[in-house]
């Protein structure tokens, strides 16, 4: 199959997942993505290299589970910037790449020599996209941060919660994700104008913004009506309010820490429900519309839960999705990635080649293209893995030439 | 310049579509919203403003939006389809989030239009994809993300009270994420080989690669991990890193100080908030800390080591019971040094000193309120093609005439469609 964004070259020095990710699509859609890292730390910036989950236990910078679900397709090239000749291969690389890209604090790249003024000298047209938590400018330019901090600042893990107790977060760094996303929208979008005007730039991504504007009607009842998100009950956040649904909400079902979704979007549904629960309670005058429900949410649920909580999840489910109504089991990783063979079908879990973890599956991507489809192969990169091939392919040095950089520390 | 100026964008209005073409409207996009005669069904989400329903009040409306053009048409009348091809013959993208199926009954499918425009770049959003088994079975923000695997991961310690799912419709904002991707990767193969295609993006499929470690580390070890309040879900139980401070809010800290001069700067914090050794004895500890560097792999097997980590958090906790938590956290960072985020309610974010000082609340005109109203800003900053809010969002067929005018539709055929009912009513007056 064609692939859409063969024609481009990424320099990168992107880690974790808030940059990986992004550089992630590019390498699936057949860039040529060239991870940049330190020979002296063996490239453990990025931490995820050494970090658990691993194949059969086996350890090291080049058996990090979560490196290689990110850096799948992608080319592994070490380079010493501490040294003269390190700095100078990289300023040759920087020549041959549309995109530097970068998630390291503010300020990081600067000192390294390379701020956006260098990479512009050297490539007038690059286009650099930079991700941290706040900005390269602002009062909190300078904070230090991981993860968690963009969903805590941004509003995320306050919305997610139950009233009344603090809040549950996602229990997960979705904003790395949607970070990720964000770098990789700009990086295209870059590309795009770039392609029409032959103008690069650079876009400063602050993750925390990204994360801000997923927030936009809570922030604007907030601006038009005055009405703050941090009021007594709220956020409830397994219920619905935009719109108004009742019953929603997640309810226990048979067995150990096993859930059921619900959400019941009319009346007409309601009643439907009523027939499968087949129970006196579900037949009340004051459930049949909407507004009754809304005023007796804390009954219906335990009504509802009191449903549930004999069935088991699937069953529970399936009976309400057999008349219409949007119901899903709180589903484990297990049961969604081998326990219902649609998202394999999907091709969900590609199976990568690995030099030394082996086969091993990864997250795919949820789109499918009818022409330029994705497409996953080749795992991440160990540690310099592809130094000799990148210095000979893209600067025409011989073995001998890599050996002497070796020898020299470079590489 | 705007990075997407020219690129003209038909979105079938859908709650499926909203943000993805907000994301390309606000980088530019002329981004064409077709909705039924009758309005979208969104537009009759609350929040509305001044708590007064009604459809040109919803917040939900006007946030998803801003900077599109919209018009009504009645896609299930053929006067109204022969439109819609009309459009999309001169379109770049058409974005659509219907249930699979429908467009195929009404003759648009991605072939029938790849027929009349094959450089068209089509993207559908959908629950479960436009093929397959699942492809029809109802679902909502609430039961794609619990299908899909975020709500596995997130909720409290306390595994009777149910997982939670986040708010904000993150559903619809991951999809519209990956939609965008998507188009712009096509938008790129077609500007270097002239051909269109179609996008297939399945919401559920979204939802189960976006959970990080809960996917892979079953990929890769078969592992499953549980919930944990307020931090990464694992599968063991990891210490707290949520502290309620003096004022009843929260921060999340979670990466203690292991330098020497970190626990230096800890040490002098503590003493400015009058944190002594009379009222915390284990500062002893973190002197120790501030004379060697800790090395965190020793803690539980060299006992200093394992008590200068229990002072950092004792003293993280200690500091908190004293301050506020925008105190704490501003203190803690540039004090300290230490990584704190504090717990932001979404409207607490927006006003907040750095966000402000970025320029993210922008403005956006409502002529008919006769105000304009302070709205999220942009989620990047474009040096050269840079993010803006054109316009707020449009009215029910505010824009029906002059799209189709510009499209090449004479006046006495949109007179005509009108009078039979395929354009909906006029344009409200402002004010109504």
């Amino acid at each position: 199959m064609a692939k859409a964004l063969a024609r481009f070259r990424i320099c990168d020095f992107t880690g974790q997942l808030a940059g990986a990710g992004a550089t992630k699509w590019l390498a699936a859609f057949g860039a040529e993505v060239i991870r940049i890292e330190d020979p002296a730390t063996q490239g453990r910036w990025d931490i995820l290299r050494s970090m658990p989950p691993f194949v059969d236990e086996r350890r090291g910078v080049d058996f990090g589970g979560g490196f290689n679900n990110h850096n799948v397709e992608k080319l592994g090239l070490t380079l010493n910037l501490r040294t003269e000749r390190g700095r100078e291969l990289l300023a040759e690389i920087v020549k041959r790449s549309d995109v530097v890209a970068e998630n390291f604090a503010s300020g990081v790249m600067e000192r390294l020599g390379f701020g956006y003024a260098r990479l512009r000298e050297l490539r007038p047209d690059v286009v650099y996209v930079s991700n941290c938590v706040f900005g390269h400018v602002g009062p909190y330019a300078a904070f230090k941060t991981w993860g968690p901090i963009v969903q805590a600042v941004c509003g995320l893990t306050f919305t997610s919660g139950l009233p009344d107790r603090e809040p549950a977060g996602w229990g997960y760094s979705y904003m790395d994700h949607t970070g990720g996303m964000a770098m990789a929208i700009a990086i295209l979008l870059a590309l795009l104008h770039r392609e029409r005007t032959g103008e690069g730039q650079w876009v400063d991504l602050a993750c925390t913004e990204a994360g801000l504007a997923l927030h936009g009607p809570a922030i604007l009842d907030w601006t038009v009506n005055g009405r703050p998100t941090r009021r007594p009950g709220s956020p409830h956040a397994n219920r619905s309010e935009s719109p108004p649904m009742a019953p929603h909400g997640i309810y226990p079902a048979r067995g150990d820490d096993e859930w059921v979704a619900i959400a019941c979007r009319s009346d007409a549904e309601f009643a439907a429900l009523a027939g499968v629960v087949a129970a006196p309670w579900a037949r009340e005058a004051r459930f049949a519309a909407l507004a009754g429900r809304l005023a007796a949410q804390d009954e219906l649920d335990a009504l509802v839960a009191g449903w549930t909580r004999e069935r088991e999840k699937q069953a529970a489910a399936g009976a309400l999705r057999a008349v219409g109504i949007p119901a899903a089991p709180v589903a484990r990783p297990q049961e969604r990635i081998d326990g219902d063979p649609t998202t394999a079908a999907w091709g969900l879990w590609p199976t990568v080649h690995h030099a030394k973890m082996g086969d091993v599956r990864v997250d795919g991507l949820p789109v499918h293209l009818s022409k330029t489809d994705w497409e996953l192969h080749r795992g991440g990169p160990c540690v310099g893995e592809h130094t000799e091939l990148v210095l000979g392919r893209l600067l025409g040095l011989s073995p001998d030439d890599v050996a002497k950089l070796r020898a020299e520390g470079v590489v | 310049m705007s990075a997407l100026a020219g690129t003209r964008v038909i979105e079938l209005s859908h709650e499926r579509t909203a943000w993805a073409g907000k994301l390309l409207a606000d980088m530019g996009a002329d981004v064409v919203l077709v909705e039924p005669p009758g309005g979208d069904a969104t537009r009759a989400w609350p929040p509305f403003a001044g708590d007064v329903p009604g459809p040109e009040r919803s917040l939900h409306w006007w946030h998803h939006q801003t900077s599109k053009r919209g018009i009504a048409l009645d896609l299930d009348d053929a006067r109204g389809r022969d439109v819609l091809r009309r459009l999309v013959s001169g379109a770049d993208v058409l974005l659509e989030g219907e249930p699979p199926g429908r467009l195929g009954a009404q003759g648009l499918d991605p072939a029938d239009l790849a027929a009349l425009r094959p450089e068209l770049v089509m993207a559908s959003i959908t629950p479960f994809g436009r093929e397959g088994p699942r492809r029809d079975e109802p679902a909502t923000d609430l039961t794609l993300l619990a299908a899909g695997g975020p709500v596995w991961s997130c909720g409290y310690d306390d595994h009777a009270l149910p997982p939670v799912r986040g708010l904000g419709g993150q559903a619809a904002h991951i999809g519209g994420h990956y939609a965008v991707l998507a188009v712009l990767t096509a938008l790129l193969h077609r500007a270097a080989s002239g051909e269109g295609q179609h996008v297939d993006v399945s919401l559920y499929a979204a939802a189960n690669v976006t959970t990080e470690m809960a996917s892979y580390h079953w990929l890769v070890q078969r592992t499953t991990v549980q919930r944990q309040t307020g931090r990464h879900a694992m599968e063991f139980q990891t210490l707290p890193t949520q502290i309620r401070c003096a004022d009843g809010r929260h921060v999340c800290t979670g990466v203690p100080p292991r330098r020497r001069a970190e626990f230096a700067r800890l040490v002098a914090w503590l003493e400015s908030l009058g944190i002594d050794e009379l009222a915390f004895p284990e500062l002893v500890f973190l002197r120790r800390g501030a004379e060697r560097d800790v090395d965190f792999a020793q803690i539980g097997v060299d006992d200093e080591v394992t008590a200068i980590f229990a002072a950092a958090r004792e003293a993280m906790n200690l500091a908190a019971s004293r301050l506020p938590a925008h105190e704490f956290f501003l203190g803690a960072q540039r004090n300290a040094g230490i990584p704190v985020g504090v717990i932001h309610s979404p409207e607490e974010a927006f006003e907040d000193e750095h966000f402000r000082a970025r320029g993210f609340q922008v403005e956006v005109a409502h002529p008919e309120l006769g105000r304009s109203v302070r709205y999220p800003g942009a989620p990047w900053r474009f040096e050269k093609t840079p993010w803006r809010i054109s316009r707020r969002a449009p009215r029910l067929g505010e824009h029906t005439e002059e799209v189709l005018s510009a499209a090449g539709i004479a006046r006495e055929e949109i007179a005509a469609l009108r009078a039979a009912g395929v354009l909906g009513r006029a344009a409200p007056e402002a004010g109504a």
